[in-house]
């Protein structure tokens, strides 16, 4: 079964039970305090790179986060 | 075996240390200090870095006004990541009783040329708004300030050694000695003076002083910058919070120059283990939420635990050790250690060389606790049974 959820403003269809992460890819998801791309990098919520703003709540950890119908996220990346 | 003489060995190398060691080479004293692991990350290291003028009693208020003048004065010298920032504290009032608890404040602070003013609960909602609705105002002390306290305490120790003063690490004194001390390593060193600067660790080598570890706990945010512009601290923080011998929590935040909330605050006597008390950080917390509920949904990202050296009457212990010619003492700052700093410094350093003071020292003079007192030979013998 696939879902949507927002990302940026953009509508991606993914398969229900996937993590956030995953759904995101590869792809750089915020910006360190010096400027740097950060992208998920631990995939098991230990290392904070993949920190994004789900449904209005900052520094949510998009490895630790299944993905829901509707949801909407906000990254730098 | 005795090597190079020093005027002054200081004990200690957190933030009273390394102010005491300021002060004294900018007289022109050739100044040792000895600390016992690295410095600056005991108590200096654990607490918040609220540079505030309280006023329980006049010489915790002349104190701490002293101490909060010689930050200011010296804030554009300091180093940026010192994050000096002058946000004032607005303290916040939850019903009309405490409103009158904040005129009285401020009524005391202006006889003292403290400027504050009284915010009414609407005015108090536009400087902060994501405040609870219910509180009825605050007292707004523009010139109270921030700053992060290990950067703060490492300037003032590199300023020292850079007028002449040495610093050895991972030395703990085992003992006092007449003109001098014994490392634990069995050397021993001479000085003139000698200033026990150690915090809680003072009272191993004067067994017997009045210092009892107060312990605080104290939580840090991710980033959410704006969220809160002031330090805020409940007005009830001393008066009903931590006044008794009872653990305790106040409402206590700050906002850091990153964004970070740093939220405090809690004290307890009778906990002598350094890792988090999870039940009283949590009423801490809920106590943080009352005033802003919007914490709640925040991430923290670190809490930790550390001790304050605290007196039986909340008053530091600055100045000569009883019956040890030569022996001070600059500690027993309880919560501030940080604010007070600069001024139980320059005191000390008053006192040590004989110059007039700018404050009476007699309310800190550490023989107003009369029973404590034990000849230095007697503590060397206890120390290396």
């Amino acid at each position: 079964m696939k879902v949507n959820i927002l990302v940026n403003g953009v509508v991606l269809s993914v398969a229900s039970g996937t993590t956030l992460a995953s759904a995101l890819g590869a792809c750089a998801v915020r910006h360190s305090v010096q400027g740097q791309s950060r992208a998920p990098y631990c995939g098991m919520g230990v290392c904070f790179e993949c920190r994004v703003t789900i449904d209005g709540r900052p520094y949510q950890r998009a490895c630790q986060v299944l993905v829901h119908d509707g949801m909407e996220v906000r990254h730098e990346g | 075996m005795r090597q190079v003489s020093y005027d002054l060995i200081v004990i200690g190398a957190g933030i009273i240390g390394s102010a005491v060691a300021e002060s004294c080479a900018r007289r022109g004293l050739h100044v040792l200090v000895l600390e016992a692991g690295i410095p600056a990350a005991g108590t200096t290291a654990a607490g918040m870095g609220h540079l505030v003028v309280l006023d329980d009693n006049p010489a915790e208020l002349a104190l701490s006004q002293d101490g909060l003048r010689r930050w200011q004065a010296r804030s554009v010298e300091l180093p940026s990541h010192a994050e000096y920032r002058a946000c004032g504290t607005l303290w916040l009032a939850s019903d009309t009783a405490e409103m009158d608890e904040a005129e009285r404040k401020r009524a005391l602070y202006q006889q003292y040329g403290l400027q504050s003013q009284l915010l009414t609960g609407s005015v108090l909602r536009q400087l902060e708004p994501n405040l609870s609705p219910h509180l009825a105002g605050a007292l707004q002390v523009p010139g109270d300030a921030v700053l992060y306290p290990p950067v703060a305490s490492a300037w003032l120790l590199a300023q020292a050694c850079h007028l002449g003063a040495e610093l050895r690490r991972h030395s703990p004194v085992q003992a006092l000695l007449p003109q001098g001390v014994q490392l634990r390593d069995g050397s021993e060193l001479s000085a003139g003076q000698v200033v026990i600067a150690a915090g809680n660790a003072s009272a191993t080598l004067l067994p017997g002083l009045p210092l009892k570890p107060r312990k605080g706990q104290l939580l840090i945010t991710d980033r959410y910058p704006g969220m809160v512009r002031h330090q805020l601290v409940e007005l009830g923080y001393i008066r009903s919070a931590h006044g008794g011998e009872a653990d305790s929590v106040a409402c206590n935040i700050q906002p850091r120059a990153t964004g970070q909330l740093l939220i405090g605050s809690s004290r307890q006597y009778h906990d002598a283990d350094p890792a988090i008390s999870w039940p009283l950080l949590q009423t801490m917390l809920t106590r943080a939420c009352d005033y802003l509920p919007g914490l709640a949904t925040l991430q923290a990202l670190r809490s930790w635990a550390g001790f304050r050296p605290a007196t039986p009457d909340k008053l530091p212990l600055l100045g000569p050790v009883p019956g040890q010619t030569g022996c001070w003492l600059a500690t027993g700052h309880e919560g501030l250690g940080i604010t007070t700093a600069l001024a139980s410094a320059e005191l000390l350093a008053q006192m040590l060389t004989n110059e007039p003071t700018t404050l009476d020292p007699r309310p800190y003079d550490p023989a107003r606790f009369g029973s404590w007192q034990t000849p230095p030979q007697a503590v060397a013998m206890e120390l290396t049974t």
